[in-house]
């Protein structure tokens, strides 16, 4: 396999090498030192920005923005209209940071479609900005400025916005020679060289600097380079010294010096995650060198105008013809290939050599990795060094190798041999030149498969997006549904066809798919200013709490009020009527809740305590009179206090019941008006409340108080029936122990009630001797019961008897007890034989 | 009946429901780290007492207690938790307070916990009262409170008043969200019977809930197997009742709270009150509570004497047995003995009450309304029961029963027991009548038939949930009940020859002394013996016709769960009720587990119709 180790670079123990990722066929002339140029990590895309500089005397061409794909396929264009720009820079999420010379930040997306814009405050704006720097860590994308009075401004997180003044270096007249962002323990500092001076800037100060073990003589800074995860530092100074170390400024890897003294263009770490080796690779216009911590370093010789990125697990160099990748070759790969390997993995790639060619030396190569015990490691060499590399042969000759060890071995776990042909097959298929994703192996674990599939959502890339979901058996919830989503989000977005076609073929597509939130979609499409749209959409929206919101938002509250009804969710129906209230004008506001009764019965609850008065208004609206005249009896008890307040409640409580025709209840206020009056005036005279009694307590209470005549005249105004007022008043005399009135009342008329109630209130007083008084009066029937009630056993038997009554005769039969009453007894129990004889 | 009797199946363990409800306060009383005081609302109170006791809260930095009333707060306390239902009344207290504190120049942690839900209008009330970002907000999911091992209450009396009067339905969410709680604990549930509009719209809320569910139900044995759900409003008649098994006279003299009822003085024989929990853990009362109240006093007083009998047995033991005497029996047989005298102090208690004439006339003219006799003397019964102020609930009550039993009183009656009940308690009460009027419970006759198709025309669109287009006067028409017609053909009245035996029932009947049996109970039994509406066509007419039955799974093989029935009250059931049905259980082999809004009875649904001063 000695093609394999052709383009290998010996560098120390290690080797490098270079290869292509892809021809350019892009149709860039311009030089890049004539663009800014910026390249997202993690095979992310190219923008190139044309013409960026202000031409003097107002030349018609304006900078034109090109965004490529990293094979150079052209993703989009824009025509740039605004400020001039200083900086372009990708984010995290791959947008494009378009910093301005005003401070200014520009969003964009892949497509040149805008997104938002923010500021860098006024300092920046009022100063102009000298450089800036897009920088990032995990899961963030900050912005570093230097402004014309050498001033830096920081923000960390672009989406979470606090600008961070820098302190200022003393005595600075001239800008740095270079500088760089750091980041130590999660704080941004800034790496600046004046001169043969370094000075670290955090929040709070400015510290001059002194790198460990860096040669006295080596003279002015010129360049640096902060390693992909920041933690190697690198500095290039004016005699071509190179010093090598630890970010955190405290150790010094290696140093070397190089034959060019020129200021290099770009200067960038080239480390693979967990080697231990490192090796920084510097760019002058037509050479490239790779120098480490060995003594000799490789020369590359360029032919084009080279522009490099860094990446996770090496370096990217862009020409206007090739795309190639420079990197350090793994261990694995570098023991299999490494020429007269004797390493399991190099064996085994023989053993299966040899098998292909069905020759016997097959067994003597297996024989001689599985005396040594060493097959497994062989088999997970062949497996991991497959993913290393670019070509699909070299892949698919590593991975049978494997295939081929894994027979012979026992209780093999094939785990790790289908996931890694898995994620070749998806970073294969996103390496393919339309798409032009080329990650590493490397990267695409520190990426992790959601954020990939985020980004070939963000490339529109959907039909792969669905086709690597269901290839890695991704759970719909998360994988398809995310994707078909996100396409009908950009789906709506297109003008140019008809809503219900795009309602259609969204359904169409969608269907009842677990996880597809239509008010997302349609959220989106009213973003779009798609209204109908929306409202189409929603109608797929199987929950009514998602659907309403967006209703509202889209002000079609009846529509919204009509689903929150139907979803049976009162706080639903609660949100939309609380903004149709604020929302609509009053009268519309009453009518739409008029052909709603489940939101009129709501917000009427809801007036009850907050509003009363609005509860007016609405029965108003309605004609309801019997409730105004129910709110107005309510409101004269409950808020009235003064007499003449009530009495004008209740006036107008007899004029709605007047107009719903309710006779009985106008009557019954009509009453108990003048009831209050009356009491008002007894107030005044008794000096005792009268004012909340009834009618019944009213004359009670004046009987009791002995005022016979007006108890009298109440009686008659208010045609009280006889049999009230003889029990009403019966009762009172008694509590009042007014025995001659109440014997007097007795004889007066003809009780409508009898006597009975006498001698039962008489004896409720326990005054047996005025009960006795009306026993004569009793009706014959009730007569029995009377002695029962006064105690006299004997006249009850007596008349018991005299009735011939056998349940009267029980009766008094049962009060008897024990002794004392044995003859009363005797005398029943024989009026009864004599009765049964009959 | 008796022949294919099957014995009825045992019952689940609701006492989960209680630890879950517990944990989950725990776990929201945390959220609010270090001391804090705490202001429970006043009907909270008796529910949170069987789920977490003082001592338990305050393992969970709970400081002080409070009742909360709507009077400034008293506490250096810097965090205040408030636990509350979610009433404006309460919202818009502690937004008072809130502000109070503000003003004062104080800043303190306020945090409310609603239970069992948050409403809206809730935060819409802080919000107007610019105190939204002061407080936070939690919900306790507390649904459930099992009062014993077949009672489970929501405890939401105020569900009676807000949908039957108010006609708003937000707590129908909720009681469909318990079903589904009681369902994933206990189910899966494999059929659903349901009568009434709120029994209808709760249903399928809890359908959307259960569809909305994506867990593949593995084939367990449920516990509950059959859901009968029913509307307060079919039946009025039945809570309209004087009571007389001995629970329900508990509860209408007593007034049983929450599964516990405080006997005063005069039960006690002592100068102080005494609160004991009523549930099947009391023997004595486990015994009696299903009983018609004539039988209890003999039983109490045969119980007596046995126990004496036990304590008996002391005499001529010897030292060894005395000593596994006193450590075995005697705490049991004391306890029992305690529990023995206040049941008979109670039992003395209602007798002198109930026996005196008044009540056996009241009784009297009960049944007589049932049945449809000597109307007019009944009228007049009510007239004096009026005139004299004997009591203003129980005035009510009678009037309403007229109604409902007569299907309307006829106008002239109506003008004047109104006039004479407004000259007896007050003018305002004519509210209350507007509001009787409104549920159906007492309502003028409309001269015209010609109503009744209107009647049953609506009565369909009712069950069409979309058709939310009902004035209030239609929905009050279609309330209308037809006591006379539904009692012919349900045999409501029992023919008895002779005294009905009230000490081995035949029927539900006993529960009413034998007069009559509970409509509510009747309809069930219909329709768990012939597993279907079939044979009701003509009373569901009556009854407006929303009747439904859907099979929620796919037939099971554990039959046996079939007779385990969640019955579900919307707006409340009696005591009286859930004797019937145990009673009706034990005769046909079903175990009933109640799952009701709240525990009610007359007074209790009167009390909510009535406007007061107050």
């Amino acid at each position: 396999m000695d093609f394999c180790t052709a383009s290998w670079n010996p560098m120390g123990d290690a080797y490098y090498r270079k290869f292509d990722l892809y021809q350019m066929e892009w149709n860039v002339k311009e030089e890049f030192k004539d663009c800014i140029v910026a390249v997202g990590p993690y095979g992310g895309p190219i923008a190139l920005m044309k013409n960026y500089l202000k031409k003097e005397g107002g030349s018609s061409s304006r900078p034109v923005l090109e965004i490529y794909s990293a094979s150079g396929v052209l993703l989009s264009t824009l025509t740039w209209k605004s400020g001039q720009v200083v900086h372009l820079g990708w984010t995290v999420s791959e947008d494009l940071l378009c910093i301005q010379e005003d401070g200014t930040v520009l969003i964009y997306d892949l497509f040149c479609v805008f997104k938002r814009t923010f500021t860098m405050g006024n300092e920046v704006k009022q100063n102009q900005v000298l450089e800036a720097r897009v920088f990032h860590s995990e899961y963030r994308t900050g912005i570093a400025i230097l402004t014309g009075p050498l001033k830096f401004t920081i923000v960390s997180n672009i989406e979470d916005l606090k600008l961070h003044r820098m302190p200022d270096v003393p005595g600075a007249k001239v800008p740095p020679s270079c500088w760089t962002v750091l980041i130590q323990d999660r704080m941004t500092c800034i790496l600046l060289a004046i001169g043969k001076e370094l000075y670290l800037l955090d929040n709070t100060s400015c510290t001059a600097i002194t790198l460990p073990g860096l040669s006295p003589l080596s003279g002015a800074y010129l360049h640096m380079s902060v390693s992909f995860h920041y933690k190697y530092l690198a500095v290039f100074t004016d005699s071509g010294y190179i010093w090598m170390g630890t970010s955190s400024l405290e150790e010094k890897l290696c140093d070397l010096t190089s034959d060019i003294k020129q200021p290099p263009k770009q200067m960038s770490w080239c480390i693979r995650p967990r080697s231990k080796r490192v090796a920084i690779v510097v760019l002058w216009d037509k050479i490239l060198l790779v120098g480490g911590c060995a003594k000799e370093n490789i020369l590359f010789p360029l032919d084009e105008e080279t522009f490099m990125v860094s990446e996770l697990d090496g370096v990217r160099l862009i020409s206007h013809s090739t795309h190639e990748f420079l990197h350090e070759i793994p261990k694995a790969t570098e023991e299999i290939f490494k020429i007269a390997s004797m390493a399991p993995g190099a064996l085994l790639m023989e053993a299966q050599k040899e098998y292909e060619k069905e020759s016997q030396k097959a067994d003597d190569y297996l024989r001689e990795i599985k005396d040594q015990n060493l097959l497994p490691v062989a088999v997970a060499q062949c497996i991991e060094a497959a993913g290393y590399e670019h070509l699909t042969e070299l892949q698919k000759s590593l991975l049978r190798a494997a295939s081929f060890g894994k027979c012979f071995l026992d209780a093999y776990s094939p785990s790790d041999f289908v996931t890694m042909c898995n994620d070749l097959r998806v970073l294969n298929a996103i390496k393919e030149y339309q798409i032009g994703i080329p990650l590493t192996i490397v990267q695409y674990k520190q990426l992790t498969f959601p954020v990939l599939l985020d980004r070939l959502v963000l490339r529109r890339l959907y039909p792969l997006a669905v086709k690597i979901c269901e290839y890695m058996k991704i759970p719909e919830f998360q994988g398809v549904s995310r994707v078909l989503a996100h396409w009908a989000c950009f789906k709506v977005q297109q003008k140019e066809k008809s809503d219900e076609e795009i309602a259609h073929a969204i359904n169409q597509k969608l269907g009842d798919t677990a996880g597809i939130s239509y008010s997302e979609i349609a959220s989106k499409a009213f973003d779009c200013g798609r209204t109908e749209l929306a409202i189409k959409l929603l109608e797929y929206e199987p929950k009514s709490e998602d659907q309403v919101p967006l209703l509202l938002k889209m002000k079609r509250s009846k529509l919204a009020l009509g689903k929150a009804i139907e979803s049976g969710d009162t706080d639903l129906v609660y949100t939309v009527v609380s903004y149709m209230k604020n929302e609509l004008n009053r009268g519309d506001f009453f009518m739409t809740l008029r052909n709603h009764p489940i939101a009129l019965s709501l917000y009427r609850q809801f007036c009850k305590y907050e509003e009363p008065e609005t509860l007016k208004d609405l029965y108003n609206q309605d004609d309801n009179h019997l409730e105004l005249g129910n709110f107005h009896v309510r409101a004269s008890y409950s808020t009235e206090k003064g007499v003449e307040g009530r009495v004008a409640e209740l006036q107008n409580a007899v004029d709605e019941y007047s107009k719903a025709k309710n006779d009985f209840a106008a009557k019954a206020t009509e009453d108990q008006i003048k009831l209050i009056r009356i009491q008002r005036s007894l107030q005044e005279k008794m000096d005792k409340p009268y004012v909340d009694y009834s009618l019944h307590d009213t004359i009670y209470n004046l009987i009791l108080d002995g005022l016979q005549k007006k108890a009298e005249q109440l009686y008659k105004d208010f045609k009280i029936p006889d049999k009230r007022y003889w029990w009403l008043k019966m009762s009172a005399l008694a509590e009042k122990e007014d025995w001659e009135e109440l014997e007097n009342f007795s004889k007066s008329k003809k009780s409508p009630i009898g006597y009975l109630p006498y001698v039962e209130i008489c004896m409720k007083h326990r005054n047996k001797f005025e009960a006795k008084k009306y026993i004569a009066r009793v009706s014959p029937e009730q007569r029995v019961k009377a002695f029962l009630l006064i105690g006299d056993l004997d006249q009850a038997a007596e008349a018991a008897i005299e009735h011939k009554n056998e349940n009267e005769m029980n009766m008094v039969l049962s009060k008897c007890s024990g002794v004392t009453d044995a003859a009363v007894a005797d005398k029943i129990e024989r009026a009864k034989v004599q009765l049964l004889k009959k | 009946m008796a022949s294919d009797r099957l014995d009825a199946p045992a019952l689940p363990d609701f006492t989960i429901l209680k630890r879950l409800a517990r944990d989950q306060l725990i776990y929201l009383l945390e959220q609010l780290p270090g001391k804090k005081d705490l202001f429970i609302e006043p009907e909270l109170m008796s529910p949170l007492d069987r789920i977490a006791n003082v001592s338990i809260l305050k393992q969970h930095d709970i400081d002080k207690l409070y009742k909360l009333e709507n009077k400034p707060i008293y506490s250096n306390s810097e965090q205040l938790c408030f636990l509350i239902r979610p009433r404006v009344k309460h919202v818009k207290h502690i937004a008072n307070l809130v502000n109070a504190d503000k003003k004062a120049g104080l800043s303190k942690k306020y945090k409310i916990i609603f239970s069992p839900q948050k409403f809206y209008a809730c935060d819409m009330i802080l919000e107007e009262e610019g105190v939204f970002g002061d407080v936070t907000s939690d919900e306790w999911p507390f649904y459930l409170l099992p009062l014993d091992d077949d009672i489970i209450s929501m405890e939401l009396p105020e569900f009676y008043r807000d949908y039957f009067l108010e006609g708003e339905q937000r707590w129908i969410g909720t009681v469909a969200r318990s079903l589904n709680l009681l369902n994933t604990i206990f189910g899966p549930m494999s059929k659903v019977y349901g009568i009434g509009r709120c029994a209808k719209m709760t249903y399928e809320m809890w359908k959307e809930l259960l569809e909305d569910e994506e867990v593949v139900q593995k084939e367990r044995k449920p516990d509950l197997g059959l859901v009968f759900m029913i509307d307060r409003d079919v039946d009025y008649i039945t809570p309209m009742c004087s009571q007389v098994v001995y629970e329900g006279l508990v509860d209408d003299i007593f007034r049983i709270k929450c599964g516990s009822v405080e006997f005063g003085p005069e039960v006690t024989s002592s100068d102080r009150s005494v609160k004991i929990l009523l549930n099947s853990q009391d023997k004595v009362f486990g015994e009696i509570r299903n009983e018609h109240f004539s039988n209890v006093f003999s039983f109490l007083s045969q119980k007596a004497r046995n126990l004496q009998s036990q304590y008996d047995k002391r005499r001529g033991m010897d030292i060894k047995q005395m000593k596994t005497f006193v450590s075995q029996e005697l705490k049991g047989l004391k306890q029992e003995h305690r529990m023995l005298s206040l049941h008979i102090g109670a039992c003395e208690s209602i007798m002198k009450k109930k026996t005196k004439q008044d009540f056996q006339e009241l009784l009297k003219t009960e049944h007589s309304l049932l049945e449809g006799f000597d109307i007019r003397e009944c009228i007049n019964l009510i007239e004096e029961h009026i005139n004299r102020q004997v009591s203003p609930i129980e005035s009510l009550r009678l009037l309403c029963l007229l109604s409902l039993t007569e299907n309307g009183l006829i106008a002239k009656d109506y003008r004047s027991l109104k006039t004479q009940y407004l000259q007896s308690y007050g003018s305002e009460h004519l509210l209350t009548f507007s509001n009787l009027k409104r549920a159906g419970l007492l309502t003028e006759q409309t001269p015209t038939e010609a109503l009744t198709a209107v009647e049953s025309r609506v009565g369909k669109l009712v069950t069409d949930k979309a058709v939310g287009k009902l004035t209030d006067a239609f929905s009050s028409l279609a309330k209308k009940s037809h006591f006379r017609g539904i009692s012919k053909k349900l045999g409501l009245i029992p023919r008895v020859d002779g005294d009905y035996d009230l000490k081995t029932p035949r029927d539900m009947a006993y529960v009413f002394s034998g007069a009559y049996i509970p409509l509510s109970c009747k309809i069930m039994e219909h329709v768990l013996v012939r597993k279907s509406w079939a044979g009701l066509e003509e009373v569901m007419r009556l009854l407006n016709n929303i009747e439904f039955s859907e099979q929620l799974t796919e037939r099971n093989s554990f039959q046996d769960s079939y007779r385990t029935i969640v019955v579900v009250f919307l707006g409340g059931c009696t005591f009286s009720e859930i004797s019937a049905l145990r009673f009706l259980g034990k005769e046909i082999g079903y175990r009933f587990v109640f799952l009701t809004t709240a525990i009610t009875n007359s007074a209790r649904i009167l009390e909510s119709m009535t406007e007061t001063k107050s």
